[in-house]
């Protein structure tokens, strides 16, 4: 058929989208993805199987079947024997909590069942929250069921006990003296407790330090306020007020705010029928990060050329002193950009809002305050605060840690969880450092610290122990065991109530006397109120009134900022997996592609196609990235739309001591970071002409796009805010179907299920899908088999580019089971495992599934999934207590696919049951993925209520449905995308 | 040269593939029978750690099901009771008996009676007491008169068929929810007519789609 019917595809009109290189350049191992039903190999059953390998296999099936069936199982049930508060067999249990990632806390909520926590949810109540997480939150529970944590005491890898380490400490702290050889390196922490705790220490012991320490951390930002005010203050941005936004090398969508607040707000102001003025958003980045793609437009820039932009972009809002002339004069396409930018910044003032990112040095920083407090923004859409830990140059701090080690002034090192000898800068050979003196590490793993440390204690996972966290404003938070500890560990708090010597050892009591010295008289009441609503009331800190000193700034900035030198140069990241090796061993994570890139169990060298193709690179090239006489190898990956002499590299990879998952994954880019160039810097690279094979999943499932006549019926639709407004002016589009062969079914009566995705909204995130994972009991099926196709998540994130490569746009869209009236899976499965529900649900029933894969064949959305193997089978004891008890755990054999978390409307149905028959309220079921959701871009409900939310949403004149042509009548439709351009730079 | 195959091999074949298929066909018609849940699972009657009688508990004391039963009304599962609620009464009432040893052994201890399971689902079942018990269906309609059992067996086949033929025609099965656990209670006349007025004023409708049970 494709020879014969041969489009000239030039000559088509609509906008052109790619999901690849391969695919702009139509080569055939794209056209494979496509065309195939699995791509090759996909179905075959193992690596080396052979024929006589499967008819092994099946006559020992064969054999053994006849003899399962021989007896009944039997079951036992095991009633508690005295019972707990609360508890009801069957019913889950929610708790409110609270988490912190490098010193930014987010409160949330914790389903229990029967006692084992199974999955997160955001906390409604947190402001940091607002009731949605990120991926990594939705993921830290697997961490808790890993079998690969740390599990016992140990002194130098010998079994040991807390009780032989407490008689140690007694020995050890005796002869401590002022504590002039003690050292104390955490993580950053945010907890009152502790913050008073290590006070207790510096009294006992006045000469010992504490080092606080994070590979990513935000310690610029806070220097740059430094600069600008004279002291170290948090800024609080404001995206819901602001109507132009410029970020600076900022992925404050993505990567670098870790809470769903800044995305709730931003995406509040996209969409064009809330009535409110559609934001715009300018993005001037080295790599291609989210942001980025949300970005209205977006200028490549490197990221020491962000500096620049920023001193010219004061200059052009004439602020006072910026006429300095420090740093590289932009380019010609720059120009256009910032005079652009600024025009439009200055016609909004007080509404406008410039940030920047933490790889950004301090003086970007100060500029940034100056601009801002210039374009009428400060008290507007910035504010400032105290920072809710104490700040501290953290860098110089290690470099202080690593002298006294190499000189022998450390008797007594603890280190209270992280992983330094992993990720502390390069300067230093750490690993041998820590083995000058007595190391006591508290590790969550067994980690590079933990082969490091004399003393090797296992960690308390977040959701084992008690503990109290700041959020970024400063409101307090709770944070309370769901399960106790399952292998034994402590919490740093309780390791540091040990050094400060205090009677009461156990979290609990730490917690709750220091919170009721703040409370004084009503301490019970509070501690439960705090306990039930996850934040305490009114500990958030009052906004500071600043003045930003320019003179300083700009004399700071006139010594600092050099011009950029030409070439080439690496930039650091977290990563979408790891983030920054602290979730190296956690499957979900590296099974959910990385956003941009779509890359899976790896990191790479993210290269522009120009600078690929200057340097001779193809993609899965390993390079050897050299500065300053240290280096580090990573295969290369050509990302369209990253800047030219620039490479991206994603911390936390190749870890060397990690568990059975992530040891070996991807290659450690740490080699390279220095004080020096911590964030970024000069590099060289070179080709090793060995190749590494990365696997992206960007061309598996890739639509196929219908043409009819000379007309592309796209599969993302966007349209500028002009078209919009006209589109809008007509009404709904209303498409008229061919005639229907199939009888109609009648739809008009009881809930009908329907969901909403607003593709201006979402931003691509990934916690959808790994809400999905952790809700639906999705398995893990490694690179292997997600390079033969075979991943099973329920809902993808498909990202499309349109554009020129060196420059493309980039829209994403959540794409899971559409929920078709005219399903065409169910018409063509010989066994009716798969039937539509009178709700409209396109239902599953996998003990029915004989596993012929025709329903995958026949659907025209790709979002079927099939069990090649038995994902499961070797899964260890432990960690099936993650399993969602309401979900079936598939075998082989089997297909599965989204059902619109049927368990949770079951679950809703009986609840609105047993109170008195009521009708299910709107908004009261909420899926999976539109819980986690930061951005509010799913919504689903019952389109047989004109009221709710989703049929709102489905009369927008920009909703529209996927492959329309095919007359499937899907359930889930999209609302197009709004770009929001200035006329200025289209 | 003689014919390879003889006139009557035709009609031989033809006989042979007949009885072939009337062997296989009576074979599995009679291994359908067999092994059909009604024959393979109704009667189980496993032997329980502790030889608790629902006979004298339910039936001759008259304890109502949900004195021990506690959850049947709130969650999906009627629980097996706790050890403690048994030793509310046995802390005075047969304190000394040695058939109660491992129900006083599991209060001392914490751990919990091993009791074997009886009405057994299948894992990918997802059955609620919650919804059947408020909509007025009758423990005894699934688990027979437990108040007559000594030891409780199965008396229902609990196959897919069966909870089939109840949802698709529950008339018969639907009392006033406060009457469920009186087992022995009839109503006068036809429970079709008494249920039939039941489910219309309550708006029951049973479902009979796949997700109903199975998710």
């Amino acid at each position: 058929m494709n020879e014969l019917i041969q489009l000239n595809l030039s000559s088509l009109t609509g906008r052109k989208y790619w999901r690849s290189l391969n695919q702009l350049a139509d080569t055939p191992e794209f056209r494979q993805w496509v065309e195939r039903e699995f791509p090759e190999g996909a179905s075959e059953l193992l690596d080396s199987g052979s024929r006589r390998t499967l008819l092994k296999l099946m006559a020992a099936g064969f054999g053994l079947a006849g003899l399962t069936a021989c007896r009944r199982p039997v079951e036992k049930i095991l009633p508690l024997s005295k019972g707990v508060e609360g508890y009801v067999h069957g019913r889950p249990l929610h708790y409110a909590t609270a988490v912190e990632t490098c010193g930014v806390a987010t409160g949330l909520i914790v389903e229990c069942n029967d006692g084992r926590p199974t999955k997160v949810e955001g906390n409604p109540r947190h402001p940091f929250s607002l009731g949605a997480t990120n991926a990594f939150q939705q993921a830290m529970i697997l961490d808790l069921y890993d079998p690969d944590r740390a599990r016992q005491v140990q002194k130098q890898g010998v079994k040991s006990s807390w009780a032989a380490f407490e008689a140690w400490w007694l020995e050890q702290s005796a002869k401590l003296g002022d504590g002039a050889g003690l050292r104390i390196l955490s993580p950053r922490s945010t907890s009152p407790t502790l913050e008073s705790l290590k006070a207790e220490i510096a009294k006992k012991y006045p000469q010992s330090a504490w080092i606080e320490y994070e590979p990513v951390n935000f310690d610029r930002v806070l220097e740059g306020a430094r600069l600008a005010f004279g002291q170290p203050l948090q800024p609080h941005y404001r995206f819901d007020k602001a109507d132009v936004i410029l970020a600076l090398d900022c992925d404050f969508l993505g990567l670098d705010t870790l809470s769903a607040q800044p995305v709730r707000q931003f995406a509040s102001r996209r969409r064009p029928e809330d009535g409110q003025e559609l934001n715009r958003l300018y993005a001037v980045e080295s790599n291609f990060t989210i942001t980025g793609a949300m970005a209205d437009h977006r200028l490549r820039a490197r990221a020491s050329d962000v500096a620049a932009f920023a001193l010219a972009l004061a200059r052009q809002l004439n602020v006072t002193g910026a006429e300095l002339n420090v740093v590289n004069q932009p380019a010609d396409r720059e120009r256009k950009f910032l005079a652009a930018v600024a025009k439009d910044l200055l016609a909004h003032r007080g509404r406008s809002l410039v940030v920047a990112g933490p790889r950004q040095p301090a003086e970007v920083h100060a500029l940034v305050a100056l601009i801002n407090q210039a374009l009428g923004n400060a008290g507007q859409t910035v504010s400032y605060t105290r920072p809710p830990y104490q700040p501290s140059d953290s860098l110089a701090a290690v470099q202080k840690l690593a002298e006294d080690l190499a000189a022998g002034r450390v008797s007594t090192l603890f280190v209270l969880g992280g992983n330094p000898v992993f990720n502390l800068p390069a300067n230093a050979d750490w690993a041998a450092l820590f083995r000058k003196t007595t190391v006591v590490a508290l590790a969550a793993d067994e980690n590079e610290t933990w082969k490091a440390a004399t003393w090797q204690l296992p960690e308390a996972h977040p959701f084992e122990s008690w503990g109290d966290v700041r959020a970024l404003d400063g409101t307090a938070s709770i944070r309370q065991p769901q399960i106790q500890p399952l292998f034994g560990g402590r919490s740093a708090l309780e390791i540091a109530a040990l050094i400060a010597g205090r009677a009461e050892r156990r979290g609990h009591d730490l917690v709750r006397s220091f919170w009721a010295s703040q409370w004084g008289a009503e301490a019970e009441a509070k501690w439960k109120k705090a306990l039930y609503d996850g934040v305490i009331e009114g500990t958030a800190f009052p906004p500071v009134d600043v003045k930003a000193d320019a003179p300083r700034v700009f004399a700071a900035v006139q010594v600092a900022l050099k011009p950029a030198p030409a070439g080439v140069e690496a930039v650091f990241y977290p990563s979408w997996h790891t983030f920054d090796g602290r979730f190296a061993n956690n499957a979900w994570l590296h099974e959910t592609p990385d956003p941009m890139t779509k890359l899976v169990w790896d990191n790479a060298a993210l290269l522009s196609p120009a600078t690929a193709k200057r340097l001779g690179v193809k993609d899965g090239d390993v390079l050897e990235i050299s500065s300053g006489g240290r280096t580090a190898r990573c295969p290369a990956l050509v990302l369209p739309g990253h800047a030219d002499d620039s490479v991206s590299l994603q911390l936390g990879f190749g870890r060397a001591a990690c568990g059975r998952v992530g040891r070996g994954v991807g290659h450690r880019v740490e080699s390279l970071r220095a004080a020096s160039n911590f964030w970024f810097g000069p590099a060289e690279i070179r080709k090793t002409g060995a190749t590494c094979r990365l696997v992206t999943t960007q061309e598996h499932h890739t639509l196929i796009e219908p043409i009819t006549g000379l007309k592309r019926h796209n599969i993302v639709e966007e349209f500028t805010l002009g078209e919009y407004r006209e589109r809008a002016g007509h009404g709904k589009h209303e498409s008229h179907p061919p005639t229907d062969l199939f009888p109609e079914f009648d739809y008009s009566k009881g809930y009908q299920w329907g969901m909403a995705i607003d593709l201006s909204a979402c931003i691509g995130c990934n916690a959808c899908m790994v809400a999905c994972t952790a809700e639906n009991n999705i398995p893990v099926v490694g690179k292997d088999q997600v390079a033969r196709g075979r991943e099973m998540h329920w809902i993808r994130l498909d990202r499309y580019f349109s554009g020129e490569e060196d420059d493309p746009q980039a829209v994403m869209q959540p794409m899971a089971c559409v929920q078709c009236e005219k399903a065409p899976c169910e018409s063509v499965c010989p066994v009716a495992a798969t039937a539509h529900s009178p709700e409209g649900i396109n239902e599953m029933a996998y003990n029915r599934c004989v596993g012929t894969r025709y329903c995958l064949n026949n659907c025209p959305y790709k979002v079927r999934r099939f069990n090649f193997l038995n994902w499961n089978k070797d899964i260890p004891e432990i960690r099936k207590m993650v399993f969602n008890p309401d979900v079936t755990v598939r075998m082989r054999g089997v297909m599965e696919k989204c059902n619109y978390c049927v368990q949770r409307i079951e679950e809703k149905r009986s609840q609105a049951k047993a109170e008195g028959r009521r009708p299910i309220r709107d908004g009261e079921i909420l899926t999976a993925c539109q819980q986690a959701c930061p951005a509010d871009a799913i919504v689903f409900g019952n389109i047989n209520d004109p009221e709710s939310r989703v049929s709102k949403l489905k009369r927008q004149a920009r909703d529209y449905s996927v492959l329309e042509e095919l007359n499937t009548k899907p359930r889930t439709s999209y609302l197009a995308r709004v770009r929001n351009p200035n006329p200025e730079l289209v | 040269m003689s014919a390879f195959f003889s006139k009557q091999f035709d009609t031989k074949l033809r006989l042979a593939a007949a009885a072939v298929v009337v062997v296989l066909g009576t074979g599995g018609a009679i291994a359908a029978y067999l092994l059909h849940p009604r024959q393979l699972d109704t009667g189980y009657t496993p032997v329980q750690p502790v030889p608790y009688s629902h006979k004298l508990h339910a039936g001759n004391l008259g304890m109502d099901c949900l004195y021990c039963h506690t959850t049947v009304a709130q969650s999906n599962y009627a629980a097996v009771p706790m050890t403690e609620i048994c030793m509310n009464c046995h802390v005075r009432v047969k304190e000394k008996s040695p058939k109660l040893q491992a129900v006083r052994d599991s209060y001392a201890t914490g751990k919990p009676i091993p009791w074997v399971k009886v009405h057994r689902l299948p894992d990918y079942v997802y059955f609620n007491h919650q919804a059947h018990v408020t909509a007025g269906v009758s423990c005894v309609s699934c688990h027979g008169r437990v108040d007559q059992m000594t030891e409780v067996r199965q008396v229902q086949p609990l196959s897919m068929a069966w909870c089939l033929d109840c949802h698709r025609n529950p008339a018969p099965h639907v009392r006033p929810p406060e009457l469920v656990t009186r087992l022995d209670w009839q109503p006068e006349g036809d429970p079709a007519v008494l249920g039939a007025k039941l489910i219309r004023e309550k708006g029951i409708h049973p479902p009979d789609n796949c997700s109903a049970c199975h998710r």
